[in-house]
């Protein structure tokens, strides 16, 4: 096999504008394979099919799927080393509970009687908004819906939440503001089609390997498309780009309007689509109108005649595809901009067919799924919160009074419930698959509220994760590989993951553990009957297709076993699209509808919540929302004693904090620790050379690692956000020698996503002597 | 003709409430969505009061009219129902500047009124947001 850590791509496979993405299988296989099961990578958001081979119980090696319409075989590195992960020596193999100190070994029912009691006693205190539950983007529909079910329909708090919050909710927020309704767009294979890419804040590269490969592919053969690219670093996909406006982080949305200002200003937009299929035309022109390529120019630190060039480019496009990612999600004004972003493709009337279109990509493998389930701040199935016909619909599918789910306002989001547990008011924690203790702002904060006294914390996971360290139960949960259930990527491609392999010593999958709680706390229906009523995960999707039938995101034709031995398949699959749905949105009629849309919006310049009145006076009825917004300096901008500016992001050997990545030999070799990137004229200034130890120091904290002279435009560092604490000694850690990006970052959110801003926080660099 | 003295009101009114609002929003540091916002609310405040100063040069007048509500509150929630109110003050007072603007035939007033009054309004819908998002757990659960 090629070293896919020198090489993480692969080698080229060029095709032509229209023509088939060719088929490349990789694969990584160590020894014999007695069986091959299906499944799907968990490792970013592409989610390439693939199948896992297994010899003697154990998982040996991956192989992609050639038949998948999302990856045609190809696997990225972590992809295709990732696996070794479930054979870790540390895996956690039995529940434990806090005794003292010391977090010592229990069985399962010792360890759930105390979550329950625990749970009970909150419940009879001070009521269901006394728990809190926290999950993530990675677990399956399977999982997430009986969490859903038991969270909001059972114990009936409004505190549920994913860290989805941080990778992926202003995707799913700005695809509600203009068209209503959470659902991507347009597909991956719409590469092949487009003749001009739009890149806003995506590193494609090292985020999506996989997507990268398809797009450099399109890139190498004839007729290649003409990229733009958004971005502060000079990425991989800024080197093949016509234009690279290496902004000033913190000023997407002035870039942003600066284009959409140049396309109405040379009258490159196509004004019948306009008219007839979108609203909010004239307040966008008015809120645009000052931003003349000279304004951008001062505000962003680019060139005007590079945004005049980029915008003659998009002006040009006849078919124009737009990518969105973290740049945008985790920055300054991250709603407003990624409307911003939804604008372009509008105004040009490129939506809805090959090659045109959007995709506001996801970062976690099942992040949509979160979504969709109800565990990142909508109800079940794209319901409105605001819309009683959705919630009495709900409560009929879980036989629960409406009034028990609770609709008074928006689901809690994560960064409110670890204010309300900071408050004393969430005294009950569940943190499930996810690493707060590393990947929260202000990690300083983030452990005395973790470790305060009053809070009881119940931690899922596989291993002893630094949050999993500061809990009272930590339950061993099952990975990918050793429980079955569905996912669904960023192109919305739903795919069956089976299991492979037994888990090791007494683990159980995240649905088991949810089941044994429901149980234990006795939860029912209306009628007195047991809440959950299902109990394996076959059972549990026939429910969720259920709760989907007639939704945007209709899984009703789905089955396990229609998603055996092929592809992976887009929803909305039903009767009228058997065969999945490669695009949404090919009639042009949006689901801005008041009695269909998932929210009613927002004034995304604010974040003021819009009431039912409000968005029906707005007159969208199928037609999309053009949503504008003034730039505003983000609130934090680098100047006097911390003169840079902070961006936080991923390198493509890791994912999250590392708690499997970390563990595979190839991917932590090739990125062992933490580093600072500057660019050599900043480098140069302070006297720091390549490799030398260097302290990054914000108002809340400090990281010290080693330089890395490279990418970023001047006044601008870069700092990997994997690296926490788990594998180095006591010396270390954030007393020691910190290294967690996020001891710098700074505790504020976007008003309309509330996802928190990881990329806006200054910062001072300095040699460590 | 009491456009001016209407104007020297608003531009008190606006320059209380970018104070009150810095106020709240260190009152409320541990509240970082409130404090920030707060903040930016602040200096949207402060540019309706400098986009005013030209204007209320036309007009003559001093401020003769009182503010209705006088103090804010350590408690999150009477804080922000405060500051809402506070908003909804200055938000009707434009209004009565938008209407003299009309009868003065003044273009230039009403354009700056009836933009001041949404961005006004659109704030004060903020904090009824936030308002309607943490009253439950503040008074049902503490």
């Amino acid at each position: 096999m090629v070293d896919r850590i020198a090489d993480p791509w692969g080698a080229r496979t060029p095709y032509p504008r229209g023509g088939d993405w060719p088929v490349r299988v990789d694969e990584n296989v160590e020894g014999p394979v007695d069986r091959w099961v299906q499944s799907a990578c968990g490792l970013c958001s592409h989610g390439c099919a693939l199948d896992i081979g297994v010899h003697d119980g154990k998982i040996v090696g991956v192989r992609g799927r050639d038949v998948d319409r999302v990856n045609h075989g190809r696997l990225g590195p972590k992809g295709l080393y990732g696996w070794h992960a479930n054979n870790a020596e540390d895996r956690l193999l039995r529940p434990l509970v806090r005794r003292g100190d010391v977090l010592q070994e229990a069985t399962w029912d010792e360890a759930m009687d105390l979550v329950a009691e625990r749970s009970r006693e909150s419940l009879a205190t001070k009521g269901s908004g006394a728990l809190g539950f926290y999950t993530t983007g990675q677990l399956f529909i399977e999982d997430y819906y009986t969490l859903a079910l038991i969270a909001r329909g059972g114990i009936g708090t409004n505190h549920l939440d994913g860290n989805t919050r941080l990778c992926t909710a202003t995707a799913g927020q700005a695809l509600k503001e203009t068209f209503g309704c959470d659902g991507q767009p347009n597909g991956v294979h719409d590469i092949e089609y487009c003749d001009t890419i739009l890149h806003v804040g995506i590193n494609t590269a090292e985020t999506q390997t996989v997507l990268w490969m398809h797009e450099l592919d399109r890139l190498r053969g004839p007729d290649p498309p003409r990229s733009i690219v958004i971005d502060p670093r000079e990425t991989e996909s800024a080197r093949e780009a016509q234009v690279h406006l290496a902004i000033r982080p913190g000023t997407n949305l002035a870039a942003l309007n600066g284009l959409a200002h140049e396309l109405i200003e040379d009258d490159r937009i196509d004004r019948a689509f306009v008219d007839l299929h979108t609203i909010g035309f004239d307040a966008l022109e008015k809120t645009v109108s000052s931003y003349t390529p000279e304004r951008v120019a001062e505000i962003c630190d680019v060139e005007a005649d590079d945004v005049r060039r980029a915008a003659e480019i998009i002006g040009e496009a006849e078919h124009l595809l737009t990518f969105v990612l973290q740049g945008v999600y985790q920055s300054h004004q991250a709603t407003a901009s990624a409307c911003a972003a939804n604008n372009i493709n509008l105004l040009r009337g490129m939506i809805g067919k090959p090659g045109s279109g959007i995709l506001q990509m996801n970062g976690q493998p099942t992040a949509q799924n979160t979504r969709e389930t109800g565990c990142n701040g909508d109800l079940p199935g794209f319901r409105n919160w605001q819309n009683e016909a959705h919630v009495a619909d709900l409560a009929r599918l879980w036989n629960v009074e409406p009034m028990q789910i609770p609709h008074w306002g928006p689901p809690t989001h994560a960064m409110e419930i670890f204010r309300y547990a900071e408050r004393g008011s969430i005294e009950f924690l569940w943190v499930i698959g996810t690493n707060p203790a590393v990947s929260l702002p202000d990690l300083g904060r983030i452990r005395s509220i973790l470790s305060q006294e009053g809070l009881f914390l119940v931690v899922s996971d596989a291993f002893l994760s630094e949050t999993a360290r500061l809990a009272d139960v930590v339950l061993p949960a099952a990975l990918w590989g050793e429980k079955t259930g569905t996912f669904t990527n960023t192109d919305r491609t739903v795919h069956l993951s089976e299991r492979a392999v037994e888990p090791p010593g007494d683990v159980r999958s995240d649905m088991e553990i949810f089941l044994d709680y429901a149980r234990r706390l006795g939860l029912h229906d209306k009628d007195g009957q047991p809440l959950v009523k299902w109990t394996t995960p076959e059972e549990c999707f026939a429910a969720w297709k259920e709760c989907t039938r007639g939704r945007p995101c209709d899984y009703t034709g789905l089955s396990y076993d229609k998603l055996r031995g092929g592809s992976g398949i887009q929803w909305p699959c039903n009767n009228e699209a058997p065969g999945g749905t490669e695009r949404l949105y090919q009639n042009l009629t949006f689901p801005t509808f008041a009695e269909v849309c998932e929210d009613f919006g927002h004034d995304v310049q604010t974040g003021a919540t819009f009431s039912e009145a409000e968005f029906k006076a707005l007159g969208s009825e199928g037609r999309a929302i053009l949503k504008a917004a003034k730039w505003t300096p983000p609130h934090e901008w680098a100047r006097d004693e911390y003169p840079f500016a902070l961006i936080t992001g991923r390198t493509v050997f890791h994912f999250h904090t590392r708690t499997k990545t970390g563990r595979t030999p190839e991917l932590e070799a090739a990125a062992p620790d933490a580093w600072v990137e500057l660019c050599p004229e900043d480098a140069e200034r302070l006297g720091i050379s390549q490799g030398e130890l260097v302290r990054v120091s914000s108002p809340r904290g400090s990281v010290e690692v080693t330089a890395r002279v490279t990418g970023p435009r001047q006044g601008v560092v870069f700092v990997p956000f994997h690296y926490g604490y788990w594998d180095v000694g006591d010396d270390a850690g954030p007393d020691g020698r910190p290294r967690a990006a996020n001891e710098l970052t700074m505790t504020i959110w976007d008003p309309v996503s509330k996802q928190p801003q990881l990329k806006t926080a200054a910062v001072k660099v300095e040699k460590v002597a | 003709m009491k456009v001016g003295q209407l104007l020297a009101h608003v531009e008190e009114l606006e320059a209380a409430l970018a104070a009150d609002l810095r106020a709240a929003a260190e009152r409320h540091r541990d509240d970082h969505d409130v404090y920030h916002q707060c903040h930016t609310f602040a200096a949207t405040a402060d540019q309706r009061v400098e986009a005013l100063a030209p204007l209320k040069q036309r007009y003559e007048g001093k401020a003769v009219w009182s503010t209705a509500l006088e103090s804010g509150s350590a408690d999150l929630l009477e804080d922000l129902r405060w500051i809402y109110l506070r908003s909804q003050e200055a938000a009707i007072t434009w209004v009565m500047a938008a209407q003299a603007a009309k009868a003065a035939r003044d273009k230039e007033l009403l354009s700056l009124a009836t933009d001041c009054q949404t961005e006004v309004e659109t704030q004060a819908k903020w904090f009824t947001t936030r308002i309607k998002t943490g009253a439950p757990q503040a008074l049902v659960v503490g």
